[in-house]
């Protein structure tokens, strides 16, 4: 088959239900009302020549190449333009159209390089396509005439070129940057024969513009114009593979284009059901970190942290591991063991790792990251609704009349999800954002929230709990969805609750620091603009309150009667591409796939048979817990595939000190991350391009991974896993991940109708997929609540005990940045450095005029706990008296100023309310430098004994 | 917080606070339920055996309400749920 191009039908569907039928060359078609003559034959089997048309963007009728004939209508119409009739007849071929074709593409290639066979487009360019398609053989302008063939190329952005030399001006790029990402970062400069595509200002580059690098201008320029420089070094790809990208809880699909056991490029896949062809910076380019210099392909072992590794064999380090494994059990017990999972790896490695620990180690100590995001949506939702996940699809936005976004930063952390909310935004749904900064969200090209509700960090629950009491004390409430829908009781002692005088926006304002006049217009608008839906993410669950105002979110939403439909519910914002995964697979200590308390005798019964080992029936030790038990004393082997603790959990120095009085820490990653200086045996792991399986988005989205090379450590990660297990004395015989998700599915009812074949058949499915919905669940709580009736939850106002003080008079809070992903493992190690080389702290001009700070100098960042330094960007994004930083980078340290606090249910941490001082500096801080050159020496590798000396 | 059973009683008494408006009565049992559903046995053991005088009048009652190992549920029945997951979720 070879590599084919995507399919491209030149115009976007239709969503219209009437159905309509006319002849294309003499053949019948019938497609939706709305739908472009071009598209028609498109979908007949015919190819109507276009050059600036995709089916991406909407219609543009420039080129004029898509002329067609239609019997009772005057002269050639352009076809993308023109709707379907019914009972039209086209004529798509016809000697005028094609003297008219042959004239437009005589214009195009009179000012076009006539290098073909040395283009990087050669074989894959539609100009070249459309050239042969209108039977092009002479240019009677001749070349010598004006033209743009010395143009020069712009190669400022890592990953793409512009060469302008090739550009025909078809605008597809400055389209796709308005319409599929939102940026609008390009646009045409000039007029007539002089127009031309420019990144912004006509001193900008790509580099310097407001290009966020998604590549959707690439995907979308039919010529050699805007091009990878993948495809320029290695060549056009011989054949794809559908797979899933590795970043975020997007969980975009791309098409991996390959050239043998290369990777060419990766390519959004337009059937791709979260992404719908589009992509970020990180998926399309950021993928080089699998061939980075620092990946580990080699097991290594150390009897002590302050020793060099060794390189070994894999059979003796899984002896090793296994003795040491075995001592420390019979030593300590098996409570004194226990593991993360990766949420980076897939559903059926994180579903080993869990019952490696419970089978194997004897112990439920198993955790994963959700512990540090979004563990109190596990509990805030299910306490409301009976489950822990999200009730929407990612289209389900398109229906919004009025978004709610709180605590997250979509165009950053969430980007081809955010350009798809900012699709509907332009054309007219209403935005309100809660968040103590002004994120790009709340002002951008086109797009303005009626609402930006800068709160104090700390104050969600206030907040919200505010905005119930105008909801209900103006008689807002969808009484009908309540009574229907809703435990009555609950409701009504909530409803007392909210309405009592001290809940009032006025009364709560010296407390959020948000005016009361905004707070009421922002709660009314979201009761009676229509539909309304809610996104939030970590600023909503890294609070002392996470959970609490989880459930007042899920309050929110029911009280308004916003569940159960498209267009609304509650839709938290996953993270990692599969925390949602790890999460349903059973990672948390206290229970088993399909969230099944452990302590459920049947529940446990039924693993206990199928694993043929008896299982401890009581929960097991979060990371933070973990961490103390090993102060202690008490817990003593630590198992973390793909996940890095040391750089991502709060208190840098609590998580050192627990890692310090392990004895055994095995780590399981692609590199030598933080948490590996203190290891003893490190597994070298693989990456996503590497290995078969599959990842949960944040729609509860189940997607395939694909394997495209074999991988660079000779195993995929589910592999090590069973060769830990089989070591340790147990007899795992998996062959493929199918095996795996078999007996998930047999396991776990929410995913008893999912299996490899049915992926590969419907491409994804959105659990729960069982009997009940046979077809998977797009969107939940249709009919009922999971657990029935939704359960509002009383939530008080419960302020943080974190305070500031004269000591620490800001508040810091984090998050994260477009081109680099959470630890920066992955983006460190690609040129997504260019964006963003270091963290910053963002200070108020009057926090920082006060301090004597200027952007770029270095600053002190101090809390109780602990101090870094960093360099300042004075901003307003911030309020006064908040300042801001990412945590993408070791050096910055930023966990070691993070506290203890966290979530009163769930130990989610607070890492969003730090009491800090900012104070000019003159550099690193001692700790940094000590902890570089630890790191360092932590790294050191010994060579390899068989490693021969050179000449 | 500087020892683990130190933290172990902050722990307790937050959860105590927060489930205050649910009235002492029903707080202290739904603390109770809480700390015996998440809470690892050694944490439990731990924070019976220290000294309880920092704990909150609810928290301590709660504490007194966990007796022995074993499951340990405070509702009589789970609400039936549709699609088989269990009623209470990632903790």
């Amino acid at each position: 088959m070879g590599y084919e191009p995507q399919a491209d039908f030149g115009t976007p569907a239709s969503t219209a239900e009437t159905l309509v039928t006319l002849t294309i060359d003499g053949r019948s078609v019938t497609v939706p009302a709305g739908t472009t003559v071009m598209r028609a034959a498109a979908e007949c089997g015919g190819s109507i020549p276009k050059l600036c048309a995709t089916d991406s963007l909407k219609q543009f009728g420039s080129c004029r190449l898509c002329l067609v004939e239609i019997d009772g209508a005057r002269g050639t119409p352009a076809s993308c333009t023109t709707p379907v009739a019914e009972g039209m007849t086209v004529h798509t071929q016809t000697p005028r159209l094609q003297k008219l074709r042959k004239g437009v593409m005589e214009l195009y290639i009179s000012d076009h390089p006539l290098d073909c066979l040395t283009c990087s487009d050669n074989g894959d360019c539609e100009l070249q396509d459309q050239a042969a398609a209108v039977g092009l053989r002479d240019v009677r302008y001749g070349y010598s005439g004006e033209n743009h063939l010395g143009a020069m190329p712009d190669l400022s952005n890592p990953y793409f070129d512009f060469d302008p030399s090739k550009c025909i001006v078809c605008s597809r790029c400055v389209r796709a940057c308005d319409e599929v990402q939102g940026t609008l970062a390009l646009t045409i400069d000039g007029r007539g024969f002089g127009s031309k595509v420019s990144a912004g200002l006509a001193s900008d580059d790509f580099l310097s513009s407001e290009c966020v690098s998604c590549g959707a201008c690439v995907q979308a320029c039919p010529t050699a114009t805007l091009q990878e420089k993948s495809m320029k070094e290695i060549g056009k790809p011989e054949r794809s593979v559908v797979t899933t990208c590795a970043y975020c809880g997007v969980g975009c699909t791309f098409r991996a284009e390959m050239r043998g056991e290369q990777l060419v490029r990766m390519v959004p896949w337009n059937d791709g059901k979260a992404n719908h062809g589009h992509s970020c910076v990180k998926g399309r380019f950021a993928w080089g970190y699998a061939n980075h210099q620092d990946r580990i392909t080699k097991p290594m072992i150390r009897a002590s942290i302050d020793e060099p590794w060794q390189v070994v064999s894999w059979d003796e380090a899984l002896a090793h591991m296994a003795s040491e494994i075995r001592r420390i059990k019979d030593k300590h017990g098996a409570r004194a063991l226990g593991g993360v999972t990766s949420s980076r790896c897939t559903n059926e490695e994180a579903y080993l790792v869990q019952k490696l620990i419970r089978a194997g180690f004897g112990a439920n100590n198993v955790d994963t990251c959700a512990r540090v995001c979004h563990s109190p949506t596990g509990y805030g939702l299910s306490q409301t609704f009976g489950t822990s996940a999200g009730t929407q699809d990612f289209d389900s936005v398109m229906d919004s009349d009025v978004i709610l976004v709180i605590g997250a930063n979509p165009t950053d952390a969430h980007p081809v999800f955010g350009s798809r909310m900012k699709r509907r935004l332009r054309e007219g749904a209403k935005l309100i954002v809660i968040d103590p900064r002004r994120i790009d969200l709340v002002r951008s090209p086109h797009i303005q929230a009626q609402h930006h509700l800068a709160l104090q960090p700390g104050t969600n629950v206030a907040v919200l709990t505010a905005m119930a009491h105008v909801i209900v004390t103006e008689g807002l409430t969808d009484e009908t969805f309540v009574r229907e829908r809703c435990e009555v009781d609950a409701y009504e002692e909530w409803a007392r609750f909210v309405a009592d005088q001290r809940h009032s926006p006025e009364t709560l304002e010296p407390v959020t620091k948000v005016p009361a006049a905004e707070l009421r217009a922002a709660a009314r608008l979201f009761a009676t603009g229509g539909n309304g839906s809610i996104y939030y993410g970590l600023g909503v669950t890294e609070h002392s309150q996470g959970s609490s105002t989880v459930m007042s979110i899920a309050n929110l939403a029911m009280v308004t009667g916003n569940i159960g439909r498209k267009g609304v519910g509650v839709n938290p914002l996953r993270g990692q591409n599969n925390v949602q995964g790890s999460c349903d697979m059973g990672s948390f200590p206290h229970e088993l796939t399909g969230y099944r308390h452990i302590s459920d005798d049947a529940v446990r019964g039924q693993f206990e048979a199928d694993w043929g080992v008896a299982l401890d029936p009581e929960p097991g030790l979060r990371i933070n817990n973990m961490l103390d038990a090993a102060v202690d004393g008490t817990f003593r082997a630590l198992y973390v595939q793909g996940e890095d603790i040391l750089q991502s959990d709060p208190n840098t120095h609590h998580v050192a000190a627990g890692l310090k009085a392990m004895e055994c820490v095995i780590v399981q990653d692609l590199f030598l991350n933080e948490t590996a200086d203190y290891a003893h045996i490190f597994l070298p792991g693989s990456t996503f391009l590497e290995k078969d399986g599959t990842f949960t988005n944040a729609e509860r989205r189940i997607q395939p991974v694909r394997k495209v090379m074999e991988p660079a450590n000779g195993y995929a990660d589910w592999e090590v896993t069973q060769l830990m297990a089989n070591a340790l004395g147990m007899d795992w015989s998996y062959t493929h991940p199918s095996q795996i998700l078999d007996e998930i599915a047999r396991l776990t009812p929410t995913f008893a109708g999912v299996s490899w074949e049915r992926l590969e058949r419907d491409g994804s499915l959105q659990w729960p997929v069982n009997d009940t919905f046979p077809e998977g669940s797009p969107i939940m709580h249709v009919d009922n609540f999971v657990r029935g009736k939704g359960r509002f939850v009383v939530t008080d106002y419960v302020p943080t005990d974190e305070k500031t003080g004269p000591r620490f008079p800001l508040l810091l809070t984090t998050g994260r940045i477009l081109s680099q992903y959470n630890v920066g493992a992955q983006t460190r190690r690609t040129a997504n450095t260019a964006w963003h080389p270091e963290d910053l702290l963002e200070i108020h001009p009057s926090d920082a005029d006060n301090r004597g700070v200027k952007s770029g100098d270095w600053v002190k960042l101090a809390s109780r706990t602990g101090e870094t330094t960093l360099r300042a960007l004075v901003t307003d994004r911030v309020a006064p008296g908040v300042v801001y930083t990412t945590f993408h980078h070791p050096a910055t340290q930023a966990n070691v100023v993070t506290t203890d606090f966290s979530d009163w249910a769930t130990n989610c941490p607070e890492y969003k309310v730090t009491a800090v001082q900012i104070t000019p500096s003159n550099g690193p801080t001692g700790w940094q430098e000590d902890y570089a050159s630890w790191s360092e020496r932590s790294r050191r590798i010994a060579a390899s004994i068989n490693v021969e000396a050179a000449e | 917080m500087s020892s683990t059973a130190d933290r172990l009683i902050y722990m307790a008494n937050q959860i105590a606070r927060n489930l205050a408006t649910m009235g002492d009565d029903a707080a202290a049992l739904t603390t109770a339920n809480h700390i015996k559903q998440y809470w690892e046995p050694r944490m439990i053991a731990q924070i019976k055996g220290t000294d309880q005088s920092a704990l909150s009048p609810i928290a301590a009652r709660a504490i007194g309400l966990i007796h022995g190992t074993g499951p340990f549920h405070v509702r009589t029945a789970e609400p039936a749920s549709i699609d088989g997951t269990g009623p209470c979720d990632a903790g």
